[in-house]
């Protein structure tokens, strides 16, 4: 988990030159230009801007559920337009955890069952899926009523149940957007403290949509975006705080 | 100014000496506001004048006690509240506002410029927060006016951006683009 870090290991996501367009002629739209955005292993980048900036975007091609007009975009680094449909399917299954603002979980399973789906589409036999679903669920607090369904719980417990599902297995990239929008603030910022530790605890890396300076402050590098470009960007040295979370794993 | 203020609110407590008053001053702000012996003086010379705090002399220093008139004084300042304030000045807002008026571009670049300064502080805050623990609470509490403040001008600038964005789709249906410039 050490060398996740090093520079030389290929990134979790690397976007080059991407450029997406909605419609065509004159009702056409450029969601994203020239959008170039590397992400290393065990890195948080938030990605932040007005609403249409093209961050939502950003996110669905970097999960290979769109694709882009021109430019390339790799997860770890396989060129998605080089895979084909099914593998691509795995990868999404296997290698990329999703968390949405809302809607996350099937309301019809419970809390482990929905942790185990994506295990269980990868073929995991089911009672080391339940054990690695509760195991994710622990990790992110939840320890109790394993077998309630979602509507059981409150929003930020939901939120977390999300989270577990997204981490469950051994994701190299984690896509979250607004995942605290539906939620108030003391909630999203557990759920926020919750995603930020990810790439410490697990050397996942996390690409992080908000709109909410308090929750991109706990990125170290944040992504400023307008009219489908980015224009800046913030990065500060990786912080101290994360070693709470890792030292029991390192010893 | 509000140091007028917090002396009288530290001499509520007892009487104290100058020295005294500054180092309370200095851990009740959580050593953010720190104060000149001078200014200290100064001030509370100019409460023994105006009748709010009395001093005398034992050992050969100073010694300040709050008056009746000082605590009255005092218990108008608790109670006072902003009212009705003049138009919010400082130089974010100057800044943004010339900014417009030399072209929505150069606005969006300043707009740009501060909000990738400010996240930065909120990054560095973020990572600060255990640093400040020896402060206190008011340690605390002033490292988290920094954080809401700097929300709140993000907040604003995020308002700005979307306005000029929105001002820019609205007004400039066809941008002049057959270089027919008589310059």
């Amino acid at each position: 988990m050490a060398d996740a870090i090093s520079p030389a290991a290929s990134p979790a996501l690397e976007l080059r030159e991407v450029v997406k367009r909605y419609g065509t002629g004159t009702t056409e739209v450029r969601a994203l230009t020239d959008v170039s955005l590397r992400v290393a292993p065990g890195e948080l980048v938030a990605v932040m801007g007005p609403s249409g900036c093209g961050k939502s975007t950003l996110l669905h091609l970097a999960g290979g559920l769109e694709d882009p007009n021109a430019g390339q975009v790799q997860v770890g680094g396989r060129d998605l337009s080089t895979l084909s449909a099914a593998a691509r399917a795995t990868l999404r299954r296997t290698d990329v955890g999703f968390v949405f603002q809302r809607l996350n979980l099937v309301p019809s399973l419970t809390a482990t069952e929905n942790v185990m789906l994506p295990l269980e589409l990868e073929g995991v036999p089911v009672r080391e899926a339940r054990e690695r679903a509760r195991a994710a669920l622990v990790s992110v607090g939840i320890v109790e009523q394993l077998d309630r369904f979602p509507d059981d719980f409150s929003g930020g417990q939901q939120q977390r149940i999300a989270v577990a599902r997204a981490v469950v297995g051994t994701r190299k990239l984690i896509l979250a957007d607004e995942p605290t929008g539906a939620l108030d603030t003391m909630t999203g910022d557990a759920v926020i403290e919750l995603i930020a530790g990810l790439p410490a605890a697990t050397g996942t890396a996390v690409v992080l949509v908000t709109h909410e300076p308090r929750y991109a402050a706990w990125a170290d590098r944040v992504v400023f975006m307008r009219d489908g470009r980015v224009v800046d960007e913030s990065s500060v040295a990786p912080p101290s705080f994360p070693s709470r979370a890792v030292t029991g794993a390192a010893r | 100014m509000a140091v007028r203020e917090g002396l009288l609110a530290l001499l509520k407590e007892g009487p104290s000496h100058g020295y005294q008053l500054k180092t309370a001053f200095e851990a009740a702000t959580g050593g953010t506001w720190p104060l000149n012996v001078g200014q200290v003086y100064t001030t509370l010379d100019r409460l023994v004048r105006d009748g709010f705090v009395t001093s005398d002399e034992a050992d050969g220093q100073k010694r300040y006690t709050i008056t009746a008139a000082g605590r009255e004084e005092l218990g108008g300042w608790w109670t006072a509240v902003p009212g009705d304030e003049p138009p919010p000045r400082d130089e974010l807002l100057l800044k943004v506002l010339l900014a417009i008026e030399e072209g929505p571009g150069h606005a969006l670049d300043v707009i740009t410029r501060h909000r990738t300064a400010l996240t930065r502080l909120l990054q560095e805050r973020r990572r600060a927060t255990p640093a400040v623990d020896h402060d206190g609470l008011a340690g605390a509490l002033v490292a988290e006016a920094r954080v809401t403040r700097a929300e709140a001008d993000l907040r604003w600038l995020d308002l700005c951006e979307a306005r000029l964005l929105r001002a820019r789709t609205t007004t400039t249906i066809r941008p002049t683009t057959n270089g027919d410039h008589h310059g």
